[in-house]
């Protein structure tokens, strides 16, 4: 029997009543439509990004979150104050989805010193711990060890809290993740760490399918090898997300054991903004992963059960441009960092800057 | 003789190597299919195919690692490091393993590898595409440290890193890929490793540097000639470790003066070792403190842009620093 199986609608789990699949999710309109706003919201802000590239205003490196929408959006629906929320590089929509303020991240990404780390970090690197997100990282797997270390310290500290951990396919090569899932799975057994590992499966690590990097395709399965159980949702579709985000999440909250949700997603944008041609997929994979865009299918979904109309959708749509073009304005227009911030934070306590300037 | 940049110079040295040694493969993060995140090994899986340039997982400790297996067992593995930010993971494999083989085998047994390593502040590269990790690993017998500059240097520099046989980290420093070009010999040729070179005679003091910071330095040594009929020496290590030490020596006893820069934290940074040897070894010919410059001690190069231009030397700080000396 698979993990999945076992766990679903399992009565020895307890899920919040609106969590449960094909209940009140399902049918709760409002709260979907309120999620597809947020879905508009990252998918305008990752599409806002890609113009601030384009013109220059945006350096360095980035990458959006475009077409994996309903993955963040359903677990980080789940999400509870106090959760850690540890991601990689791929971190605007974690950001945005905790409530970290658009403009601080738009600033951020501008370089400003309105942004969320002072325009200290860019796009890979944000922070904000007041709403949950303990860091974006821009080495691949070097984070997931991290993370365990924090859902052992919520049991240890006897708090009901969780670490939702989001990794990607391309992490799991790594030699930190398969380190951090042994202890994570052997700490679990004594209920001390209540982790959520979500693999953002979007098919690539960078230019390399999953193909092409293991022989072992079942990403979830391999963690069969430290005791951790797992399960696969479609991470195209909100709903299917939604109803596990929930369960697992009170699962882990309840059990203190880690577990796995290997969302099956694709990033329908480049890799990065440079992203080198796209030269390892072809345009029709693309177009085959469009069509269940996760945007495009609760779109369907809602018009179909009317929730909303077409013109309701255009609404949102167009109310959220003006949203982020504020946002982009705000972030233009702020000032850039004043340069004592360079050397802040290098130390914490009373130590001053000790380094050569 | 074509012009070539330095990207594409390492490339074709690599290529050369490939195909006059079947031996030399190529491995790495997105190296193959995609022909690197800088362009640098594009071309290689067409024309030596999959078994030869390989794309591996995100895992430099892999990466590292399985380049020391192919080496002591015939291969001769260039491994490509993305960015020297994510060395790290490999660092076990390259300092504990690969450079004490050797050592440790009574001479049985050498590592014949090349690991190519783009480093170095960008715009935009902030906490994990910045790095200058030379310091890290110039502190490693066992290991040569080469950092060439210049095309034509870097083109027969991957051929003698490949052929040398030892493992040999091979630093490009990744914003000065594209930033010159120059003539580059079509015929094969090698540059030695351990082999510093004088890129311009100057009396009135002597700068020792290397990558994005050397061609700023060569920059502003033209430029304070003509201002002001200082005559700047420029001396390019090349290869960090082993060090030239002659070469650096012989100017600063012509010159009596020296500054040393580097775009790495100035603190434990590689041009400190520079700077002791000559405070020992050249002390009754100095005429002025030796001085550093470097980035300033914080963790990173950090992303706003005001802070990135402030964080690498900059050409303003590298002319006042010599002008200081020379007028010292």
């Amino acid at each position: 029997m698979s993990a999945e199986s076992e766990n679903k609608g399992d009565g020895g789990v307890e899920t919040r009543e609106e969590s449960r699949n094909g209940g009140a999710v399902a049918t709760n309109g409002e709260h979907l439509v309120d999620l597809y706003k947020k879905m508009i919201l990252v998918r305008t802000f990752e599409e806002a990004c890609q113009r601030g590239f384009r013109q220059g205003k945006i350096g360095g490196y980035l990458h959006v979150y475009i077409g994996q929408e309903a993955v963040a959006t359903g677990f980080l629906d789940a999400y509870k104050e106090g959760d850690a929320v540890i991601t990689a590089y791929r971190d605007h929509p974690h950001a945005l989805l905790l409530g970290s303020d658009p403009k601080n991240v738009m600033a951020e990404l501008y370089g400003k010193g309105t942004g969320i780390v002072k325009g200290k970090g860019g796009s890979m690197h944000l922070f904000d711990v007041k709403k949950g997100l303990y860091g974006g990282y821009g080495i691949v797997g070097g984070h997931i060890p991290l993370g365990v270390g924090f859902a052992y310290a919520m049991r240890y500290q006897e708090t009901d809290h969780i670490c939702q951990l989001y990794l990607g396919d391309g992490a799991m090569s790594n030699g930190a993740f398969h380190e951090a899932a042994n202890i994570s799975g052997l700490w679990g057994k004594d209920g001390m760490n209540p982790c959520l590992f979500i693999i953002e499966n979007n098919q690539y690590g960078m230019g390399t399918s999953v193909e092409r990097t293991t022989a072992m395709t079942d990403l979830a399965a391999k963690f069969d090898a430290y005791g951790i159980e797992h399960e696969k949702v479609d991470g195209m579709d909100l709903e299917a997300v939604l109803e596990a985000a929930h369960r697992t999440t009170e699962q882990v909250r309840e059990t203190g054991k880690p577990y796995v949700v290997e969302a099956l997603t694709y990033r329908t944008a480049p890799h990065g903004a440079g992203d080198f041609f796209e030269k390892y997929r072809t345009k029709d994979e693309v177009k085959k992963w469009r069509e269940r865009d996760p945007i495009g299918l609760l779109e369907h979904k809602l018009l179909e059960r009317d929730e909303l109309d077409e013109d309701k959708l255009e609404e949102i749509k167009s109310e959220m441009k003006e949203t982020i073009q504020e946002v982009s304005k705000f972030a233009d227009e702020s000032e850039e960092p004043a340069m004592e911030e360079l050397y802040s934070d290098v130390y914490s306590g009373s130590d001053e800057y000790m380094g050569e300037e | 003789m074509t012009t070539k940049n330095l990207l594409q110079a390492i490339g074709e040295g690599l290529a050369e190597e490939m195909r006059s040694d079947e031996t030399v493969m190529v491995l790495g993060e997105d190296v193959g299919r995609a022909g690197g995140v800088f362009r640098v090994t594009q071309g290689l899986m067409d024309e030596f195919g999959p078994f030869r340039v390989m794309d591996t997982p995100l895992a430099e400790s892999l990466i590292a690692g399985a380049a020391i297996g192919l080496s002591v067992n015939g291969m001769r593995p260039v491994a490509e490091i993305q960015f020297a930010d994510f060395i790290p993971p490999a660092f076990d494999q390259i300092v504990n393993e690969a450079a004490r083989f050797h050592y440790r085998s009574n001479g049985a047994w050498s590592c014949p590898m090349t690991i190519r390593v783009p480093y170095g502040a960008v715009p935009g590269g902030a906490l994990y595409h910045s790095q200058s990790v030379e310091a890290w690993f110039c502190n490693t017998p066992g290991l040569k440290v080469v950092a060439p500059t210049f095309p034509a240097d870097a083109k027969g520099m991957i051929k003698s890193a490949i052929r040398d046989p030892n493992p040999v980290l091979f630093l490009e420093h990744k914003r000065t890929y594209r930033l010159i070009k120059e003539d580059v010999p079509e015929e094969d040729y090698s540059v030695p490793l351990g082999k510093a070179r004088v890129h311009r005679g100057g009396t009135d003091l002597t700068v020792v540097s290397y990558g994005l910071m050397l061609h700023t330095a060569l920059e502003v040594a033209r430029k304070i000639s003509n201002e002001y009929d200082i005559e700047v020496e420029v001396v390019e290590p090349r290869t960090l470790y082993p060090l030239d030490k002659e070469t650096i020596l012989d100017s600063v006893k012509k010159t009596g003066k020296l500054l040393v820069i580097s775009e790495a934290n100035l603190t434990g940074s590689f041009s400190g070792e520079i700077a002791a040897i000559v405070a020992r070894e050249a002390f009754e010919w100095l005429d002025g403190p030796v001085m550093r410059l470097g980035a300033p001690d914080v963790p990173a190069a950090a992303f706003a842009k005001p802070m990135l231009d402030f964080f690498v030397p900059s050409a303003e700080k590298i002319e006042a620093a010599m002008l200081e000396l020379a007028r010292y």
